[in-house]
């Protein structure tokens, strides 16, 4: 289309579309850079979505060809579905949308693979004799497709279907279409994975080789796909976090191959940033929970149950003590520091607001109250400064494990709500605990401990939590938010 | 002119890309890794250009051309949905000045709007 009036010599010139490109994915790690400060990153994420502005306005003047009228549609439908999902969607639902929109990444990155499969018939892959003349960049011409972009291009879309499926089972699990429990084949799980896997990357190689089939470029697909659904269906719920970041590293990888595949180095550079930002993150996450990431894969808390029994049956000594909301707003009313420790009960109750009006309540009567954060409260790390700064915590009262921990031990009352396996003390004591290890809040080292809790449900590892049953601590039993406006209530009356 | 090899120059930039990405990331404190998780996550949406690349060329047949319009659907909503859903997360870590802040904070979702579309 050379009548469109953008599209002039200058604007096509290669060199000046690679330098938009630098300049584009020179702001992505300058977004990435601003995104590591509280005060940076609302403009690093700006910044971000301006160097997208800018790759995609170069790669819109790159083209040569028409088809406007396709590239609308599409741009049309994703924003008529992607700023209504984004600007409705609830603090407490993100993980899932996260888990969502990386989906829909990793099956563009599929679907680009599979339509270059198509478009490039019986060229693809049948250069297999020319690895080494691979390696000049003048092989691509006369419509062979050199091995490795084959090679990559079927990596994509091995990576991108698994992406795709495994991120919209997470999205399932999350927003409790299915069951959060692990469901698999026991112990044949890990060879129906290794199966699939194997007969996915036989289809690639297969293809890379030359084989022309596209019955065989969809069977590629459908194993990647249930691969996707194999790995992640047995997982359970608590390490669908570590999962989602995972399969984000994995869509980025997938697009820098997508990358190399087209020969466009703004796809490579920013897929590739993804993956390894993905990578670490998936790393800082299990670290944070002691789950190690070929264990989450093999199976979750899969093996949980036999070890449940074993953990719990020797704690039910003690009893429990449950307490009223009259009763907790006394002793919340009377303490000198109170610090609240907030878990996922208290995301889903929706219940933050209702808690920053209890902090409000208490700090009027000079009670200083602050907040314990686990790495993984909530359900990613961080989720649970989203909730709470979105009730408007002040930033400077949330405080990470490593400064809350000292702390208990001059604090008068610790307020648990809807938090469970992040303060359980068997990950301290007891070493055949399954989170024996994992770091916690050493909630118990406070004088008393108030836990607001629905039931004595174990959480989501399953476990007892041996807090429950020690001396100084009370339980008030009910849903979070009734109960932390029943003392605030209470409060205001005293 | 020097024409290197396509597939060792992008090796070279995959390789550094990643040690870009390892260096930049490993400095986010712990309280941002879900804006970050989700800001990487708008990133990667960047596939949307390989849909806008491969739709205008020759040999697209019509079912190749409504995969690539799904693929840019995919793409798009990836990209804006991730970037709006980061910038939802972090306004919330704004500290906020009582009265002033509410109106810069209006413009500024304008703003979004403004680079969004």
């Amino acid at each position: 289309m050379n009548g469109l009036p953008l599209a002039t010599s200058f604007l096509q010139n290669q060199s000046f579309l690679d330098v938009l490109y630098i300049i584009a994915f020179g702001l992505f790690i300058q977004g990435l850079r601003g995104l590591s400060g509280p005060t940076t990153a609302v403009r690093g994420n700006r910044i971000a979505a301006v160097g997208m502005a800018i790759a995609v306005i170069a790669t819109l003047l790159n083209r040569n060809e028409g088809n406007w009228g396709l590239i609308a549609l599409g741009i049309a439908i994703g924003t008529a579905v992607g700023v209504p999902a984004a600007r409705q969607v609830k603090m407490t639902a993100m993980p899932q949308m996260v888990a969502l929109f990386n989906g829909v990444g990793g099956g563009a990155v599929f679907l680009i693979s599979w339509s270059e499969f198509r478009r490039y018939g019986s060229t693809y892959g049948s250069h297999f004799v020319q690895v080494n003349s691979a390696f000049s960049a003048v092989n691509f011409h006369v419509g062979g497709v050199p091995t490795y972009v084959a090679i990559f291009s079927v990596f994509a879309a091995i990576v991108g279907s698994v992406s795709f499926w495994g991120s919209n089972i997470a999205f399932g699990k999350l927003q409790e279409i299915i069951p959060g429990r692990p469901i698999s084949f026991g112990s044949a799980q890990q060879i129906v994975n290794l199966v699939l896997l194997i007969l996915a990357l036989a289809a690639g190689v297969d293809l890379v080789a030359g084989a022309h089939s596209e019955l065989l470029f969809i069977g590629m697909l459908v194993c990647a796909a249930l691969l996707g659904n194999a790995v992640v269906l047995p997982i359970g719920g608590a390490d669908m976090p570590v999962v989602i970041s995972m399969l984000n590293a994995f869509t980025g990888l997938s697009a820098a191959a997508t990358g190399i595949a087209l020969n466009n180095p703004a796809l490579i550079v920013a897929g590739m940033i993804v993956g390894a930002s993905g990578s670490i993150l998936t790393n800082l996450m299990a670290t944070a929970m002691n789950r190690s990431i070929p264990a989450i894969v093999a199976g979750g808390f899969g093996g949980g149950g036999a070890v449940e029994g074993a953990s719990g049956a020797g704690e039910h000594a003690g009893t429990v003590r449950s307490t009223t909301a009259a009763d907790a707003a006394i002793q919340l009313a009377y303490a000198n520091r109170v610090v609240i420790v907030p878990g996922y009960g208290m995301a889903v109750a929706q219940a933050q607001h209702a808690v920053r009006e209890l902090t409000k309540e208490l700090e009027k009567r000079q009670v200083e109250v602050s907040y314990a954060i686990h790495p993984v409260a909530g359900r990613m790390p961080g989720h649970m400064n989203v909730l709470l700064a979105e009730a408007d915590v002040p930033y400077d009262q949330l405080k990470e494990m490593d400064d809350a921990n000292p702390e208990f031990g001059r604090t008068d009352v610790s307020l648990v709500i809807g938090a469970n396996d992040v303060t359980n003390p068997a990950a301290k004591n007891n070493p055949s605990s399954p989170i024996y290890g994992m770091p916690i809040l050493e909630v118990s080292n406070s004088h008393s401990v108030i836990v607001i809790k629905r039931s004595m449900n174990p959480g989501f590892a399953g476990i007892e939590n041996e807090l429950y049953y020690e001396p100084e601590t009370t339980m008030l039993f009910g849903d979070a938010k009734a109960a932390v406006s029943e003392i605030t209530a209470e409060l205001a009356q005293l | 002119m020097i024409v290197a090899s396509t597939l060792t120059t992008n090796l070279s930039i995959l390789v550094l890309a990643g040690f870009i990405g390892f260096v930049v990331i490993s400095k986010v404190p712990n309280t941002l890794h879900t804006p970050l998780m989700s800001g990487t996550n708008a990133i990667h949406g960047i596939v949307l250009l390989g849909g806008l690349l491969i739709v205008g060329l020759s040999g697209n047949g019509t079912f190749n051309k409504v995969i690539l319009v799904i693929a840019i659907a995919f793409g798009t909503i990836n990209v804006v949905g991730g970037f709006l859903v980061t910038d939802r997360m972090l306004e919330m870590f704004k500290s906020k000045p009582k009265q002033g802040g509410e109106d810069a904070a209006g413009k500024g979702e304008h703003d979004g709007k403004g680079t969004g579309s």
